[in-house]
C-alpha cells in the first residue's frame, strides 16, 4: 500500500521561496497575459525543484495559490514529468540512462559502477542524503553514449573506470567536467576527424 | 451555415461547427463511444469512436472532428471495425475481468461494446495492471483497477460541479484518476460522476452489492427534497426503493441531480410511521387502528372548532393533501392554515413567489444578483445551471448574502439588508451593471423573505426589478428560489391564513397561549416542537421527527415515492410523482387519510378519487390543470414598504445534507453530514 502524499513523514509542513527564487517566479508569471498565469507553472515548478531539490506537496499547493489554479491541475503537470521529483533525492541525483543505445555502449558496467561506488541501489539514497541514484529512458544524447545526467549536466562517453573517477570528483565537493569524459569534442567523431582534415578555410570550386 | 455531407451513403446537412458523432446520433446512426458525453467537453481520448473518412489516410475520432462540406464518412466498413476492435483490445488489456462482482455490469457501457467488438480472446499475456481504489466518499465508490482513462468524471466535476479535485495524475501506464491527495469529492453533485462512468471504475456506493441493474423495475418520478422538481428515475426491486437516479429533464435538472436527492433514498427505510398511533392517559404512543385514530382527532376537531384550530403544512406535503386539509379547516371554519413553516413573508401574487424566467432561463440572462441565497446548497442543480451560464462569459454575478463558494467568480457585497437599498436607488455600482445588461436577473432566497422584515426586503427586490428593467415583454428576471417542494404548490392552492386567521408565528403563539387547542401538523417538522404548548399535535406524515414526537396522534402517510402527489417546483411548474412502491404498513395516500378524516368527522368533501381531486385543485386554482408546463405570471405590486432591519442574511441551510425528514433518517446523509460537513471548519478552499 503506497502512501498518500499528504501522510508521507518526509513532506514538509509549510513551503516558502526565498526572496530571490520569488522575485524570479513573479518575472516568469509576467511573462504570460492577465488570465493566462497558469501557463507559468512549469518555470515555476523549476525553481521549486532548484530550491527544495524535489516538489514538495506544500509547494505544489503554494504555486497552485500563485497562479490561481486548483492544486489538482499542478499535480497533474508535476505527476506527469518525470524530471519533476516528488520524493527528496541525494544532493547529487545521479540518472543513467540504460534505454537501447546506451546499453549497446555499456551502461550496464556504468549502472553497477554507481551502484558500487555508491553503496545504494536504484531508486535509493545515499545515507547522508548527498547521492541518488535512477535509471531513466532516453536522454537525447545517443551519439555519446553512455550517458549519465547530474543536475544540468551531461556526462557522456562513460565506462566504468571514468564513472567511478567521475563520482569520487563529486564525493570530494567538486563539480568534474561536463560532457564527454573521453576528450572528444562534443560528438566529434571519437579517433578525431574522419573527413576535411585539412586544417584551415576550404575553398569550393568556382569561388575564385 | 450549413454544411453538407454524407454518412454511410445518407446525405445530411447540419450546422456548421458539428461533429461527426453529432451528425450520426441526429441521423439515428450509432457510433461507439466512452469519453464523449453530450454535456460535457470533448476530450477524443477514447478512440472508440473511429470512423472512416474518404480521402483521409487514417480513421478520424469522429467525436472531436468537426463536419466538412463534401464529406464522405463511412461508419460501418471492415477498417472501422478493425480499428474500434484494435481500440477495444487496448481498453481490455488493463481491465479486469470482474463483470460478475461489479456493479455496472448490465448498465455497462464496455460490457456493450465488448458485445459489439470484442474478440473471443485476448492476445494480451502479460500480467495486467492494478490500481490503488480511492476513496472518493460516501457517495461514490472508487474501483480504479477497472478505469478506461476517459476522463468523463474529471470534466464533470471541474467543468459542471465546478470543484476541481479529480484530476490525472502520472502519465502512460501509470496514469490514475483520482484526487491525489486523499480526500473526499465535496461537491453536492458527486453522485452524477457514477452515472457518467462508462465502466465500474465509479459506481455508488449506498447502491454497493445491492440490487442488479435487471432485477429493477423503473418508474420515472420526481425529486422533492429541494424546490427544483428534479425529473428521477426510482429504481425498486419488491417493495423497497434500491436507487435514485436522476432522469432527464432539459427544463430543469438536464440530466443531474444532487447527491441528497439521490442517495437519502436510505431514509425512506428508518423511521417509518406505519401505523397510527394515539397517546394514551400514561402520555406513551399507542398502536391504534386508522377508525380509532379518526374518530380522536374527528372529535377533538369538531370540538374545539373555529378559531381554536390551526393547520401547519411541512415541505414534502403534496398539494392533493393540502388541498383536502384546506377544504376540511374551512368546513371546520378555521382561517389558521399556513405552509410556511419558516415564516416567509411571499404569498402574494403568483410572480412574486415563483422562478419566473425558468431555470432554463437562466441561460439567456447576462446579470446575476442573488439576495440571500446559497444556491449551492439551496438547489446544487440549480448552482451547476448559473456556472454554465458563467462559463459562456459575459456574465456578472453580485451576491447579497453570507459569503460562500458558488463554485464561480461572484462578488459579494455583504450580507446586509441595506445593501439591497442602495441597489434600488440606483446608488450602487451593480445597479447600474444590471441596468446596462439586457437580461438581468435576480434571485431571491428564502433566507432574505424568512424575516420579520421579510416583506421589505421583498419590496425592495421587485424594485429592483423594475428600475432595472428586469421585467419587459418576453422576459421576467425575477426569481424566487425556493427550498420546500410543497411551498410554490401551498400557495397556489391558498395553504395560508384565510381571513382573521393566523400564521405559523401566530399558531405557535397561540398554542403557547392555549388560544389554539388543536395542532394539524401535516407533514411539519421544522417547527420549534416545544412552542405548541398543551396543545392537542395531530401529525401525518411518513417519518418519526419532531412533528411526530411532539403528536398525541398519528396518521402515517406516504413518502413522495409511495404516492401519485402534485407538487409544483420553484418555477411554477405543476408536475406529478408516480407511485414506485407501495407505503409500508398501513400507511395510505396522504388525501385519502384527509378524506377519510373529513368524512368522520362530518364534513364529507366532494370528492373520492384522486381524479377528482385534481379536479378540485384545478378549480381552486387553473394552473394546476396544466401539467409539466410554465405559466408566465402576471406583474403586480407586491411586498411592502418600510424600513430594513440591520440584522444580516443568514444562511438557511447549515447542511445540505440534512434538511428533511428522509435525509434526516439516512445513514447515507449522516456519513456525508459527517465527512464535508463537521469538518467543514478544517476544510480549505480549494477553488481557485
Amino acid at each position: 500500500m503506497t502512501l498518500h502524499p499528504e501522510d508521507q513523514p518526509w513532506q514538509p509542513k509549510s513551503f516558502a521561496f526565498t526572496e530571490a527564487n520569488l522575485a524570479q517566479a513573479h518575472k516568469i508569471i509576467k511573462r504570460y497575459p492577465e488570465g493566462r498565469q497558469q501557463s507559468a507553472v512549469m518555470p515555476i515548478l523549476d525553481i521549486v525543484q532548484r530550491q527544495e531539490g524535489w516538489v514538495s506537496l506544500a509547494a505544489m499547493n503554494l504555486v497552485g495559490e500563485m497562479l490561481d489554479m486548483a492544486p489538482m491541475r499542478v499535480y497533474e503537470v508535476a505527476t506527469f514529468y518525470t524530471m519533476f521529483h516528488l520524493k527528496p533525492v541525494g544532493k547529487v541525483h545521479v540518472q543513467v540512462c540504460t534505454n537501447v543505445p546506451c546499453q549497446l555502449r555499456g551502461s550496464d558496467d556504468v549502472v553497477h559502477a554507481c551502484k558500487k561506488e555508491l553503496g545504494i541501489g536504484i531508486g535509493e539514497t545515499t545515507a547522508d542524503g548527498k547521492f541518488s541514484l535512477a535509471e531513466v529512458e532516453c536522454l537525447g544524447a545517443c551519439v555519446n553514449a553512455p550517458v549519465i545526467w547530474i543536475g544540468d549536466d551531461f556526462y557522456e562517453d562513460l565506462d566504468a573506470g571514468s564513472t567511478v573517477k567521475m563520482i569520487e570528483a563529486f564525493k570530494r565537493g567538486e563539480t568534474p567536467k561536463a560532457g564527454s569524459q573521453t576528450g572528444r569534442q562534443t560528438s566529434a567523431p571519437a579517433g578525431g576527424p574522419t573527413t576535411l582534415k585539412d586544417a584551415g578555410p576550404t575553398t569550393l570550386k568556382g569561388d575564385a | 451555415m450549413p454544411v453538407k455531407l454524407t454518412i454511410d451513403g445518407q446525405e445530411v446537412e447540419v450546422e456548421a461547427g458539428s461533429t461527426i458523432l453529432q451528425t450520426a446520433d441526429y441521423m439515428g446512426i450509432e457510433i461507439p463511444r466512452f469519453c464523449y458525453h453530450e454535456r460535457l467537453a470533448i476530450a477524443g481520448n477514447c478512440r472508440m469512436c473511429l470512423v472512416e473518412v474518404e480521402k483521409s489516410p487514417k480513421p478520424v475520432a469522429s467525436c472531436a472532428m468537426p463536419v466538412a462540406e463534401g464529406m464522405v464518412v463511412k461508419t460501418d466498413t471492415p477498417m472501422v471495425k478493425k480499428a474500434r476492435e484494435g481500440v477495444l483490445e487496448f481498453l481490455l488489456i488493463n481491465h479486469p475481468l470482474d463483470c460478475p462482482i461489479c456493479d455496472q455490469g448490465g448498465e455497462c457501457d464496455l460490457q456493450d461494446e465488448t458485445v459489439a467488438y470484442g474478440r473471443g480472446k485476448s492476445r494480451f499475456e502479460e500480467n495486467k495492471r492494478a490500481v490503488e481504489d480511492k476513496d472518493f466518499g460516501p457517495n461514490v465508490k472508487g474501483t480504479m483497477t477497472r478505469c478506461i482513462h476517459c476522463t468523463r468524471c474529471i470534466r464533470f466535476i471541474t467543468d459542471v460541479a465546478g470543484v476541481p479535485e479529480l484530476g490525472a495524475t502520472g502519465r502512460g501506464e501509470h496514469m490514475e484518476v483520482g484526487t491525489y491527495v486523499e480526500k473526499a469529492l465535496s461537491s453536492e453533485l458527486s453522485g452524477n460522476i457514477v452515472d457518467l462512468c462508462p465502466v465500474g471504475a465509479l459506481t455508488s456506493r449506498p447502491y454497493a452489492f445491492t440490487a442488479r441493474s435487471w432485477e429493477l423495475k423503473k418508474t420515472e418520478s420526481v425529486d422533492v427534497l429541494d424546490a427544483l422538481g428534479s425529473a428521477i428515475r426510482v429504481d425498486t426491486r419488491s417493495n423497497q426503493v434500491m436507487r435514485i437516479l436522476p432522469a432527464i429533464n432539459d427544463d430543469i435538472n438536464e440530466e443531474w441531480l444532487g447527491d441528497k436527492s439521490r442517495n437519502s433514498y436510505d431514509g425512506l427505510l428508518r423511521q417509518r410511521l406505519d401505523r397510527p398511533y394515539v397517546r394514551n392517559k400514561k402520555g406513551k404512543l399507542e398502536a391504534a387502528s386508522w377508525g380509532d385514530a379518526l374518530k380522536a382527532v374527528a372529535a377533538k376537531l369538531t370540538k374545539a372548532g373555529g378559531s381554536k384550530i390551526a393547520a401547519i403544512a411541512g415541505d414534502l406535503a403534496d398539494a392533493e393533501a393540502m388541498v383536502a386539509l384546506k377544504d376540511l379547516f374551512t368546513a371546520l371554519g378555521s382561517a389558521n392554515i399556513d405552509c410556511r413553516q419558516d415564516g416567509a413573508k411571499i404569498g402574494g401574487p403568483r410572480g412574486s413567489y415563483i422562478f419566473n424566467s425558468g431555470i432554463a432561463g437562466i441561460e439567456e440572462a447576462d446579470a446575476l444578483l442573488l439576495i440571500g441565497t446559497n444556491p449551492r446548497v439551496e438547489a446544487p442543480v440549480l448552482n451547476a445551471r448559473i456556472r454554465k451560464r458563467y462559463l459562456k462569459g459575459g456574465f456578472k454575478v453580485g451576491a447579497v448574502g453570507p459569503a460562500a463558494n458558488l463554485t464561480y467568480k461572484h462578488e459579494n457585497f455583504g450580507d446586509e439588508a441595506k445593501i439591497l437599498e442602495a441597489i434600488a436607488s440606483g446608488k450602487h455600482d451593480f445597479a447600474k451593471v444590471l441596468k446596462d445588461a439586457k437580461r438581468p436577473m435576480l434571485i431571491i432566497g428564502q433566507g432574505a423573505v424568512a424575516r420579520a422584515d421579510g416583506d421589505v426586503i421583498l419590496g425592495l427586490a421587485r424594485k429592483i426589478a423594475e428600475a432595472t428593467g428586469m421585467v419587459t415583454d418576453g422576459w421576467n428576471g425575477f426569481n424566487m428560489l425556493h427550498q420546500a417542494a410543497a411551498r410554490v404548490g401551498g400557495l397556489d392552492l391558498g395553504f395560508v391564513p384565510g381571513k382573521g386567521g393566523h400564521d405559523v408565528a401566530g399558531i405557535l403563539d397561540g398554542a403557547e397561549k392555549g388560544e389554539i387547542e388543536v395542532v394539524y401538523l401535516l407533514g411539519a417538522d421544522e417547527i420549534d416542537m416545544n412552542r405548541l404548548g398543551k396543545a392537542f399535535v395531530i401529525y401525518q406524515g411518513h417519518h418519526g421527527d419532531a412533528g411526530a414526537h411532539r403528536a398525541d396522534v398519528v396518521l402515517p402517510g406516504a413518502a413522495y415515492t409511495e404516492k401519485g402527489g402534485t407538487y409544483v417546483n420553484t418555477e411554477g411548474r405543476v408536475q406529478v410523482t408516480r407511485l414506485a412502491v407501495f407505503p409500508p404498513g398501513e400507511a395510505k395516500e396522504d388525501w385519502k387519510i384527509l378524506r377519510a378524516l373529513a368524512e368522520v368527522a362530518g364534513h364529507a368533501p366532494g370528492y373520492d378519487t384522486i381524479e377528482q381531486v385534481r379536479a378540485r385543485l384545478a378549480q381552486v386554482n387553473p394552473v394546476f390543470g396544466r401539467l409539466d408546463e410554465l405559466s408566465p405570471a402576471a406583474w403586480e405590486a407586491f411586498g411592502a414598504e418600510g424600513k430594513v432591519s440591520g440584522d444580516a442574511f443568514a444562511a438557511t441551510i447549515a447542511n445540505y445534507y440534512m434538511t428533511d425528514p428522509i435525509s434526516r433518517a439516512s445513514t447515507t446523509m449522516a456519513e456525508c453530514t459527517a465527512a464535508f460537513v463537521n469538518t467543514a471548519a478544517e476544510r480549505t478552499g480549494t477553488h481557485g
